[in-house]
């Protein structure tokens, strides 16, 4: 392992430099990915989607702000900031606030265990996978606060749907995770990425160096769009049933917040999902003879730059579903979570158990 | 059990069935539906591509029969009135003023060749209120209000959608009024003079006035 000297080396120097007393380095850390998110769903995820929903949809989205409609993005950022900040009357005022700020702290703190590559992780855990997973789920309480704290009969139906979904769909996504953690003997992002390293590039990858892993990867990904609320899996938010969903009755920056928590969190399981199956920071280009592909391409730089095409690329497939699947009964939802993906990812847990065993 | 089993098969393949499709749909966004016509043999080969038009920029022109926005070559109108009462949802309103026997010549003849007897001060359109039926179009005997392919006039004040046709300033007009005035007491004082010496005056007007409703329109006037 060629980058394993260096693992960790930016964000140890950066978590060890303080002025007097104030760890800035530590404020630094904890800044780089939420800088991330800004910019990521401000230019991927809302103009993006909105680009890549009306080419699906032979569109051409939109086109007035700037070239191509490039600004877009700020000219709505700016329409939000000037709305007027409602809380309404009858909500409950303290979960009304908190509601957003949870949901996004929820989503926020599981980049403190994302490896953006070799020499950058926020903390390098070992029980990382274990405390993204967990971390994430407290966004559960922070839809229910607002959901509940709005008052409104859809938000609340939101809510309660968003809830029970979030929380059915964690089996089928833990247990799925837990077949990579067994795959990698270890929890922790850094030591999971650094174990699908090596010179054959993606054929390290859990993915591809074992016949199991699809299937623990497919159920991750379809969990994965259950627990950020997408497409099929959007009745939370259901626009033609729920307004809005949970998030009805919030208006300019609060509003703002909910989007920018729902967009880190598509992020984030995308990018889990890249650490757990697809090997992280890892590069995908195999050395071929004397070609070094694989070594050119490798380092903190170029780490950084894979994880975050990869989450791209998930986050590409989540939008793509979205344009393609109709939305999901909640029956229907609650029977592919108990009856299929539930057995399934048993099943593939076994099978990891067994292939690790005796390969 | 074999339910169960065909459930997942069925969802697997008919996902990534669907999936083929909005990719195809993605990667010919490249592509522009053309703009052929309904009226073109390739109409419904254009399936691929964006069909997005961006309207005020690009726009399928109105074919040139389009029925529209209504025009009125004032020129060529002889102050007849029929387009106002055909009109069924009234949006025309014409003033005439007779034209007196020395301002004939001025008055001019239409592009027909018919000798114009009225002065049109006022021939508003409200095209707000316009349905674009056409009625006006086919009762005018000199063809002078058509509809016009202009499609897109729309205002952002509702009194810009009232269209001025008529063709003589308000001064003028009133001097026209007077003078019709003047002469019309001239000629009743000749008539009752004439009638007083029992012959009848010879009228200026070779022919005989075309329609009776501008006069009346005139009295109001």
């Amino acid at each position: 392992m060629s980058s394993s000297p260096s693992l960790n080396t930016w964000s140890d120097a950066l978590s060890g430099f303080s002025i007097g007393w104030f760890p800035l380095g530590l404020v630094i850390v904890a800044v780089i990915p939420l800088v991330f998110i800004a910019l990521y769903a401000l230019t991927y995820g809302v103009y993006g989607e909105r680009k890549i929903s009306a080419f699906m949809q032979d569109r051409l989205g939109p086109m007035e702000v700037g070239f191509w409609g490039i600004l877009q993005t700020l000219a709505d950022i700016l329409k939000l900031l000037q709305k007027e900040d409602i809380v309404p009357t009858a909500a409950d005022k303290f979960l009304f606030v908190i509601g957003p700020g949870i949901l996004f702290v929820g989503s926020f703190l599981a980049f403190a265990v994302l490896p953006f590559g070799p020499a950058f992780i926020g903390a390098d855990l070992n029980v990382g996978l274990f405390y993204a997973v967990g971390i994430v789920a407290i966004e559960v309480v922070g839809i229910l606060a607002a959901g509940w704290g709005s008052n409104n009969k859809w938000a609340l139906y939101g809510a309660v749907r968003s809830v029970a979904q979030i929380v059915s769909y964690e089996i089928p996504a833990s247990i799925a995770l837990l077949c990579a953690a067994m795959l990698a003997g270890t929890l922790s992002m850094q030591q999971i990425t650094v174990m699908q390293t090596g010179p054959g590039g993606f054929m390290h990858w859990f993915l591809f160096n074992n016949p199991i892993a699809w299937l623990p990867f497919l159920i991750y990904f379809i969990s994965s769009l259950a627990e950020t609320n997408r497409a099929p899996f959007d009745i939370p938010e259901a626009e033609s049933e729920l307004v809005a969903g949970y998030f009805t009755e919030y208006s300019g920056m609060k509003f703002a917040v909910i989007f920018l928590a729902e967009y880190g969190s598509m992020f984030m399981v995308s990018a889990v999902l890249a650490v757990a199956f697809l090997g992280g920071w890892a590069s995908p280009l195999p050395n071929i003879g004397g070609l070094h592909l694989n070594d050119m391409t490798s380092g903190p730089a170029w780490g950084a730059f894979w994880i975050i095409m990869k989450g791209f690329f998930f986050i590409f497939v989540q939008m793509w579903l979205r344009w393609t699947l109709p939305r999901l009964r909640v029956d229907q939802l609650m029977y592919l979570c108990w009856k299929v993906l539930t057995p399934f990812a048993l099943i593939a847990f076994v099978l990891t158990a067994v292939w690790e065993i005796y390969r | 059990m074999s339910e169960y089993f065909s459930n997942i098969k069925t969802g697997a393949t008919t996902i990534a069935t669907g999936m083929g499709i909005t990719l195809k749909h993605f990667f010919n966004a490249i592509k522009r539906k053309g703009d052929t016509g309904i009226d073109d043999a390739d109409y419904f080969r254009q399936v691929d591509g964006l069909c997005t038009l961006q309207y005020p920029k690009e726009a399928i022109p109105t074919p040139p029969h389009g029925r529209y926005r209504l025009y009125v070559n004032i020129d060529d109108c002889i102050g007849c009135c029929q387009c106002e009462r055909a009109c069924p949802v009234e949006c025309i309103t014409i003033e005439t003023i007779k034209t007196t026997a020395d301002d004939l010549a001025v008055c001019g003849k239409t592009s027909g060749g018919q000798q114009k007897r009225m002065w049109v001060p006022v021939f508003d359109i409200d095209t707000a209120k316009c349905m674009t039926c056409g009625i006006c179009q086919s009762v005018c005997p000199t063809d002078c209000i058509y509809h016009t392919p202009v499609a897109d006039f729309s205002e952002f004040n509702v009194k810009n959608m009232l269209y001025h046709f008529g063709n003589l300033s308000k001064i003028e007009a009133e001097a026209k009024k007077k003078k019709l005035a003047e002469q019309q007491a001239q000629a009743a004082k000749e008539k009752a003079a004439a009638g007083a010496a029992g012959a009848p005056a010879a009228k200026p007007a070779p022919k005989p006035a075309p329609k009776p409703a501008p006069q009346q329109k005139e009295g109001e006037a």
